[in-house]
């Protein structure tokens, strides 16, 4: 039996745009995901116990507040404080990111940056794509530790 | 508008039409789309003639502006005595960054401020809450207790400038401060000029600054109505605003009906408590969206005062004919803009403006361009003002009141959203049962209106997803691009000179003081009072406006509402 | 993650196994079903409650607050909620029942290292639980929670699977469903343990609780103990004694409880009642006869599904041709079971 792909979709911090956050989430479970939304005003640290919980192999986490920088690692910081591995988590943010700091996400540990109006399908496929690579990845840096 | 006979003739002479010069024509060559839609999906065909307007009546349901159903404008001049005002939403960082960047605002042009704050406080958090961190002065400045005021507005003289503050649960202390700088400058207080968004109604359907549960956040909104008109009588207490309502994905038909039931609800909030509706009515405002769609746009703006005027005067009784206005400030549509290709922003922004200014505005935010990375630079800003300067000084759009009145297709179309609107309407009043206030309660509590604003976002992002609405730039016409737009960042160490400074604060002011304001507020609210008079007490003590929202949420609870998506 | 570690780490309380568990159990990997193996012995010390009811009755802000309740009793909580799955594209939206919108809003339930809150998708299957809800709440027994709440998908049809896994079923309503026909139809009143009416401050509160209470005992002096003592006797519910009078004729008759779940407001008495009905279970020995009845079944199904799989993957066995045979007349139907048991059963050397 094929695994299903479980996506925590995570509004953090304070803003309450959550328009962008909802319709993914629909078209992501449309797609034949289990998608589990933490609604607004989540911390880092009940985004990442979420995480572990859940079990999940994507989280995305959209902010609208361009506190980014400050809160996405603290979120992957506290996945791993949970005893989860954010090496095998596919880490998406989504937001209002300007691009000179993509790269610095990606430092970070973010696998994927979506700005304002990218098509969903773009996400969708994506997630397909990063949800196995990044497990063999993970698995593979194991083996080698 | 036309006599029967002259109609008949329009008739024959359409199907006539019809026949012998567009069929032939379109077997030759198809039109683009099977059907051609507003946003709102309302169906728009070929070509409008008199017979689609033939039931109105110019005089009822148009005459001339100034006068009721002030659906060609509020006031008998319009832009040829006074522009629209242009209001560009601003603030970052600490009180003093916002400070410069609004007297560069006023030496370019700019005629009234607009206020733009962070999440904290917005939230009625003070900087140093565990839940602030990070996002101290990020999208706007921040604001914990009167000092910071006094930093915002140094050399800023309160009788000469507006301001309006985008802020809704902290609304009250947010006025209080304002009033309070004004006495220090010995500014009185019938002379303050501004607005506060403070609508919490919207919160709840969409932009979801929830603090405290609806019922006390309406109640608090009566108190500051029944302050406001005794003690600032030129402050415009609320903007009853669609804007979010927008941009969290609804339809031009859903913002302009749940915007007019909002604001009916107010003033049916307002009626309960006493207040004498004649000297409420001219400190409401409105504040709409203005998106894409150019006529549907103009059609809303149109409806919507002819709505007001009707409303007013013949359901609530208003008798002064100013309580009949509706006044509305416009924002462009934030969500319309792309990340990809940002330059086109200006473009689009430039029709939505335009749209609003034949719409009949009262005051006006452009978009910045930049603004889908990240807070506007100071480059965008001002290309997003000289749009509004070469609409205004240049265009001779405002050089005649109404232009497009008088259009079949843009009365057809204001009738059209006026009828959407008022089916909407009804089905809140039936909800709460012949009253607007509790059915738009009532429709908070069940999800009514998130179930109908996440469905149309849902169903929007479908069409563009399967390309059947197209984004230039996005969808179509993509390039790949290397973007250098320069961007405002805010400093990282905001946050701690903020921290900073409440502290000091905290240390400097009579703690004593502070709490006496505190409980005298508490137990104005657990006592059913207007709680204005002990926030302004609150606040010139310099209790912080996480103090004073604590106060509030201890006796009033705070409000969660399950999540629909 | 090793089967050997999340085995462990379940034993020793580790969260991160239990979910790797889990995700094993519900995908039904090998590995799954070697975790349920090794764990099996250490469960059965929870203490299992269903809850299942209409759709916007308040069953997850109940959940939230009688979560709270059982953690300032000292007890630990493991939370599985069921939400629907669709069967086509096997998407599902889970779990966004407890996680609220609001600043203020469960904060303390998130981070609770006392509480372990999982969605499931019911992946198209009807009957209101997932197919894999029983194995998940035995990890979280292991695991070594006092109570696991399981809450059904609440989409309004017939949720009666509740049963299979729940020792105390709680049904929720609210106000105005009182002799609604749909209540009947959905067999809900043969399910409940306890039968909460919640958002009991709407109009119509007491009409729903009379109506229950007379359709679960069709008992005038039953309805009569109750209407007096049930709310207006506190201490009698605090100690136990209404229901020990309930119990006196009839075993136990399921109490109706008004909750304002908003509020928190009648979750102390429905907590009592959890609590009570645990102990009339265990006492009066139900506990291990339900118990036993559900094991009995399950591992009925498990062998079925086991047969199931080995017909349809082993080919040794000769499913196929035996089908085919029976298509063409050589062979009838019922000698063909008889011939493919007699080499399932030597094969496995019995």
């Amino acid at each position: 039996m094929e695994k299903k792909i479980r996506v925590l979709v995570a509004k953090v911090g304070l803003d309450g745009h959550d328009r962008g956050a909802k319709v993914v989430a629909r078209f992501l479970r449309d797609a034949g995901f289990e998608v589990i939304y933490t609604g607004l005003h989540r911390t880092p640290q009940e985004v990442a116990m979420a995480a572990v919980q859940e079990d999940v192999d994507v989280v995305g986490i959209s902010l609208h507040s361009g506190a980014h920088m400050a809160l996405v690692p603290k979120v992957i910081n506290y996945i791993r404080e949970y005893g989860g591995d954010p090496d095998e988590i596919v880490i998406l943010v989504g937001g209002i990111i300007p691009e000179d700091e993509f790269d610095d996400l990606k430092a970070m540990g973010v696998d994927g940056v979506f700005i304002p109006g990218t098509p969903i399908s773009e996400i969708i496929d994506f997630i397909k794509e990063m949800v196995p690579k990044k497990k063999e990845q993970a698995r593979k840096k194991k083996a080698v530790a | 508008m036309l006599d029967e006979r002259s109609l008949e003739e329009i008739r024959r002479k359409r199907e006539e039409w019809e026949k012998t010069c567009l069929q032939p024509y379109v077997e030759r060559s198809k039109e683009r789309q099977e059907r051609f839609e507003t946003l709102s999906g309302i169906e728009v065909k070929r070509i409008y003639d008199p017979t689609d307007v033939a039931h109105l009546d110019y005089l009822k349901d148009l005459s001339y502006p100034g006068e009721y159903p002030y659906t060609r404008g509020v006031y008998p001049t319009m832009y040829r005595g006074r522009l629209w005002t242009m209001r560009q939403f601003s603030g970052f960082g600490t009180a003093e960054d916002t400070n410069a960047r609004w007297k560069m605002l006023l030496k370019e042009g700019q005629t009234g401020l607009s206020t733009a704050f962070d999440f904290p406080t917005l939230m009625g958090l003070d900087s140093d809450d565990p839940l602030a961190d990070g996002e101290v002065g990020k999208v706007g400045v921040a604001v914990d207790t009167l000092k910071d005021f006094e930093i915002l507005f140094d050399g800023i003289p309160l009788d000469k400038v507006s301001t309006s503050f985008t802020i809704n649960p902290p609304a009250g202390i947010i006025l209080a401060m304002y009033v309070a700088i004004g006495d220090m400058q010995g500014v009185p207080r019938n002379q303050l000029r501004g607005t506060i968004q403070n609508d919490m109604l919207k919160e709840f359907h969409a932009q979801n600054t929830l603090i405290l549960p609806p019922e006390p956040s309406v109640k608090i909104i009566t108190d500051i109505f029944e302050w406001g008109v005794e003690e600032v009588p030129k402050f415009n207490l609320i903007s009853i605003s669609g804007y979010h309502i927008r941009e969290a994905g609804s339809t031009a038909v859903q913002e302009l009906a749940f915007t007019i039931a909002d604001g009916m609800a107010y003033v049916e909030a307002a009626i309960e408590r006493g207040i004498d509706i004649d000297k409420l009515a001219p400190q409401l405002s409105f504040f709409f969206n203005s998106h894409n769609n150019f006529f549907e746009e103009i059609a809303k703006f149109r409806a919507a005062r002819r709505m007001w005027a009707k409303i007013m005067r013949d359901e609530y009784g208003a008798k002064n004919p100013r309580s009949w206005w509706l006044k509305f400030h416009t924002q462009t549509a934030g969500c319309s803009l792309t990340a990809q290709q940002p330059l086109n922003n200006i473009v689009r922004t430039t029709i939505q403006a335009m749209a609003a200014v034949l719409g009949g505005t009262q005051s006006l935010h452009t978009n910045s361009f930049d603004e889908a990375w990240a807070l506007p630079s100071e480059e965008a800003v001002r290309v997003a003002l000289r749009t509004q300067q070469i609409i205004a000084y240049e265009s001779g759009i405002p050089d005649t009141i109404d232009p497009l009145g008088g259009s079949y297709y843009v009365e057809w179309l204001t009738d059209k959203m006026e009828k959407l609107a008022w089916d909407y309407i009804e089905r809140i009043r039936k909800m709460g049962e012949g009253s607007v206030l509790r059915g738009v309660l009532k429709g908070i509590e069940t999800g009514f209106f998130i179930k109908e604003i996440s469905n149309a976002a849902a169903s929007y992002q479908r069409d563009v997803e399967e390309g059947r609405k197209i984004i230039v730039g996005v969808n179509k016409f993509a390039i790949e691009e290397k973007l250098k737009i320069p961007i405002l960042k805010v400093d990282p160490e905001v946050q701690r000179r903020q921290i900073e400074r409440l502290k000091n604060v905290k240390a400097e002011r009579d703690n004593e003081a502070v709490k006496d304001a505190l409980d005298w507020l508490r137990s104005a609210a657990e006592n059913n009072e207007n709680v204005m008079p002990a926030i302004l007490g609150a606040v010139k003590s310099y209790a912080t406006v996480g103090e004073i929202m604590g106060v509030l949420k201890e006796v009033y609870g705070t409000y969660k509402k399950p999540i629909i998506i | 993650m090793e089967v050997e570690e999340i085995v462990e780490g379940i034993l020793l309380g580790n969260k991160r196994a239990l979910a790797r568990g889990i995700t094993y159990v519900e995908n039904d990997f090998p590995e799954g079903k070697e975790v349920m193996k090794r764990i099996y012995k250490h469960t059965g010390r929870a203490h299992v409650v269903g809850i299942t009811g209409f759709p916007g009755v308040g069953k997850s802000t109940t959940v939230s607050k009688l979560t709270q309740e059982f953690r300032k009793r000292g007890k630990k909580v493991g939370i599985v909620a069921v939400d629907p799955g669709s069967p086509f594209t096997g998407g599902a939206l889970l779990g966004d029942r407890l996680r609220m919108d609001g600043l203020d809003t469960n904060r303390q339930l998130w981070l609770d290292p006392g509480v372990f809150f999982r969605s499931m998708s019911s992946r198209g299957k009807a009957g209101g639980l997932a197919a894999k809800t029983g194995d998940v709440v035995r990890l979280m027994d292991a695991f070594g929670f006092d109570v696991i709440m399981v809450e059904t998908v609440g989409a309004g049809q017939s949720e009666v699977d509740i049963i299979e896994v729940a020792d105390t079923a709680i049904v929720v309503l609210m106000p105005e469903m009182g002799d609604d026909i749909q209540i009947n139809k959905a067999g809900i009143l043969e399910i409940g343990d306890i039968y909460v009416v919640n958002k009991a401050d709407l109009g119509g509160a007491e009409k729903t609780e009379k109506w229950l209470k007379a359709m679960l005992m069709m008992d005038q002096e039953a309805v009569e103990i109750l209407s007096k003592t049930t709310h207006a006797d506190e201490a009698a519910v605090e100690s136990g004694e209404i229901f020990a009078r309930m119990k006196k004729g009839k075993g136990w008759i399921p109490p109706v409880i008004k909750t304002i779940a908003d509020r928190g407001e009648g979750i102390e008495e429905l907590a009592n009642a959890i609590e009570e009905h645990k102990r009339f279970m265990e006492e009066s020995g139900l506990l291990k006869e339900r118990r036993a009845r559900r094991l009995s079944r399950e591992l009925f199904d498990l062998i079925m599904d086991e047969i199931k799989e080995r017909l349809a993957t082993d080919e040794s066995l000769g499913f196929r041709e035996m089908v085919d045979r029976v298509i063409n007349n050589e062979i009838d139907p019922h000698t063909a079971v008889e011939q493919i048991l007699k080499v399932l059963i030597k094969e496995n050397g019995v």
